[in-house]
């Protein structure tokens, strides 16, 4: 990829880099294993990892276990050194809580939390388990976590929405964004309903869903992590990997049809939905608030919409596409019946100067 | 999906050499056969990892045949000896292989269909990257075109799919650790397609795919809307490379949207590369497009009639190559057909090749 020197970043901006790395060497490692449903595997597979990192001489110590511990996980949990949790009880209730104040005596190179979305009691250091992994992090102790979606703070709307139940705790999705690694565990449902899935557990179809929203999960985060990556680097974006769709609404746009397609498009390839439109200074008071209505739907269906200001629609449309890492831009057809001559309508010049992206045009008021 | 008779299919998807995929299916493989499944490995390409290897201890591998080709030997998987051997499942490695030419089929996926057909259920691997409908867009992303891709479809018939991930570090780590590779290959593997922001990519890639492989799933069939209300796109063809991009673009988008996907192809004007539409109008078949040639002087026209006539919602067109100055005074044909319908919604494809 070649650098792109205009985004080369001022003074104060690799000063700040600067610091920010420095703090990123003293910190621990995190790594995150994702999952979709109890059962997935993701508790193997961290402490799997840390067997293997163990017999190739790293120092690593298992500080949280969950639940029935399967067979296949004693076996492993055997190799490994354990700083176990402290059980508490608090109003009849038992909480196993890691013990900091032996990881910090103790300072492995690396620890094993699983169950990462649990509550502390009331009272202790941090209120709930992932800020414990913040503090171990900070103390320059690498952590290996598993965590499965529905205890995504941020995904527990969708969650609640497929399973109609919602979890009691949860960890924020910026926890994920900031792990060095993230790793998503995959089976499909069989797998886990022949497991014995037990009261509680999703059906299929449920199944399905949540595996849906992790894999979108991860891919949002590995898309964050990977942007930023390429800024630091000064290296220009990628562009294509995540369908991103601009809808251009001017006062005539059918922006009914317009965006319904642009949000089953985004929903679709799992994407991204953008709504912009050109600020015009002389506008009639009639097309003003057509316009305004368009902006109405666009809100009402929860899209994020962008101000344009230029001189040029065709340069403001295509600037902002390229800054939005946009891969299909939607517009109305021209209404203009003759085309000028010698000329380009402003839409057929848009065409000819949007080679990096796909171009749709809608139709006016009825048809389809 | 698969019907009562047919064996069950189980790939294995990655975006990348080394993240395991070989060796989840070996586990699953292992975990069949101790549940008493008569299973045989019937393709396994070892590449000298020694874990890997390891999983096949004890397992009965269906021996490869050798081809003779070009005044050398090589070894390809026996489809027809598995045939014979007719276990209850086959393991087949690296699905997106192409046969050595006189060896039977043309492709892996080719043969593996066959055991299907005879009932035998197959454990697969692959890579995100050989979908065809995503050859453009990996292309863009990572500079590198990929040569062996199969159809869409294959993957969308597989009766499951596991998305197997490792982290792109913990790739590299095996790499340098040389897990994956020889030393030497390991080195220009790490320069060259596997950098951090190459595999980065293509993880993401994978795993959005995985998701919509996901959701196909669990929509059944039967709830797709109904053939009135269903979006239907239709690709305009010609003999120009671009064709090529603009088809698995159309189609692709058709697939996501569970539209129905048309091509066409106005002939009339020009015949002299009839050779090169040929192609393209063999290559939308073997993506399920249903292909249609119009004879036509007027090559717009003949398109927003046909679209009318065809009840098309969108039409998918490449863009014209530039023109000289005296010739932006008449209308290019993308032109005439942003004119000539209107009522359509019309995308002209970006140029990803």
């Amino acid at each position: 990829m070649v650098p792109d020197f205009s985004r080369r970043p001022d003074p104060e901006e690799l000063l700040r880099r600067v610091e920010a790395e420095e703090r990123q060497k003293r910190r621990g490692r995190l790594k995150v294993f994702l999952g979709y449903a109890p059962r997935v595997g993701k508790s193997l597979r961290m402490f799997d990892e840390g067997r293997r990192r163990a017999e190739r001489g790293e120092d690593v110590v298992v500080a949280a276990v969950q639940g029935d511990v399967s067979p296949d996980i004693q076996a492993i949990l055997a190799k490994l050194e354990a700083v176990p949790t402290v059980r508490e009880l608090h109003d009849g209730r038992a909480y196993e809580v890691i013990d900091l104040a032996g990881l910090f005596r103790r300072h492995p190179q690396i620890v094993l939390i699983d169950g990462l979305a649990s509550d502390n009691p009331p009272g202790s250091r941090n209120p709930q388990r992932w800020q414990d992994v913040e503090d171990l992090l900070e103390h320059g102790i690498g952590v290996g976590t598993a965590v499965n979606v529905q205890h995504i703070l941020e995904r527990q709307d969708d969650v609640a929405r497929v399973t109609g139940k919602r979890a009691s705790n949860s960890v924020p999705e910026a926890f994920l964004n900031e792990a060095d690694e993230i790793e998503v565990v995959d089976a499909p449902p069989e797998a886990l309903l022949g497991r014995g899935g037990g009261a509680g557990m999703p059906d299929a179809h449920q199944l399905a869903e949540l595996r849906e929203l992790a894999l979108v999960l991860a891919a949002n985060v590995v898309d964050r992590q990977l942007q930023h990556y390429l800024s630091l680097h000064g290296i220009a974006p990628t562009w294509g990997v995540e369908e991103r769709i601009l809808v251009c609404l001017t006062a005539r746009s059918n922006a009914a049809a317009m965006l319904r397609s642009g949000r089953r498009n985004a929903r679709r390839f799992h994407g991204a939905l953008l709504v912009a439109y050109v600020e015009q200074e002389e506008i009639s008071p009639e097309d003003r608030r057509k316009l305004d209505a368009n902006l109405d739907l666009a809100r009402q269906l929860g899209a994020e919409i962008h101000c344009l200001k230029g001189a040029d629609f065709v340069d403001v449309i295509l600037g902002f596409a390229r800054e939005m890492r946009a891969t299909q831009v939607f517009l109305g057809h021209t209404q203009r019946e003759k085309r000028p001559w010698f000329s380009l309508s402003p839409i057929e010049r848009l065409i000819e100067e949007a080679v990096d992206m796909d171009v749709r045009l809608f139709p006016h008021g009825g048809a389809a | 999906m698969s019907d009562g008779n047919k064996g069950r299919l189980k790939i294995y998807l990655g975006y990348a050499a080394g993240v395991g995929k070989t060796y989840r299916m070996l586990d699953e493989a292992r975990a069949l056969r101790a549940e008493g499944a008569d299973v045989v490995i019937g393709y396994f390409e070892p590449h000298g990892r020694r874990d890997t290897i390891a999983k096949t201890e004890g397992m009965e591998i269906v021996p490869r045949r050798i081809v003779a080709y070009a005044g050398a030997e090589f070894e390809e998987m026996d489809a027809e000896a598995i045939l014979r051997r007719k276990p209850a499942v086959a393991v087949v490695d690296e699905l997106a292989h192409t046969n050595v030419p006189g060896a039977g089929r043309e492709k892996r996926w080719q043969d593996v269909r066959a055991l299907l057909d005879a009932g035998i259920d197959v454990l697969t691997t692959m890579n995100v990257q050989h979908l065809e409908s995503l050859n453009d867009q990996v292309w863009r992303v990572t500079g590198v075109r990929v040569r062996e891709t199969l159809p869409d479809w294959v993957l969308d018939d597989a009766d499951e799919v596991v998305f197997v991930d490792l982290t792109p570090q913990a790739l590299r780590n095996r790499i340098e650790r040389g897990v994956v590779y020889a030393p030497e290959k390991a080195r220009r593997a790490m320069d060259n397609f596997f950098t951090e922001t190459n595999l980065a990519a293509l993880r993401e890639i994978a795993m959005r795919h995985a998701a919509h492989e996901v959701e196909g799933r669990r929509r059944p069939a039967p709830a797709r809307a109904p053939a009135a209300g269903r979006e239907r796109i239709l690709v305009c063809l010609t003999g120009s490379p671009s064709s090529a991009i603009l088809i698995r673009r159309g189609k692709r988008v058709a697939d996501y949207l569970q539209a129905d996907c048309l091509a066409l192809h106005v002939s009339g004007s020009s015949e002299r590369d009839s050779r090169s539409v040929e192609r393209h109008m063999s290559f939308a078949r073997s993506l399920r497009i249903d292909t249609h040639v119009v004879d036509s002087p007027g090559i717009a026209a003949a398109i927003a009639n046909f679209a009318r006539e065809r009840r098309i919602t969108q039409i998918y067109l490449g863009r014209s190559a530039p023109r000289p100055f005296w010739k932006r005074l008449r209308e290019s044909v993308v032109q005439q057909v942003v004119r000539l319908a209107r009522d359509k919604q019309i995308t002209i494809v970006a140029q990803r090749g």
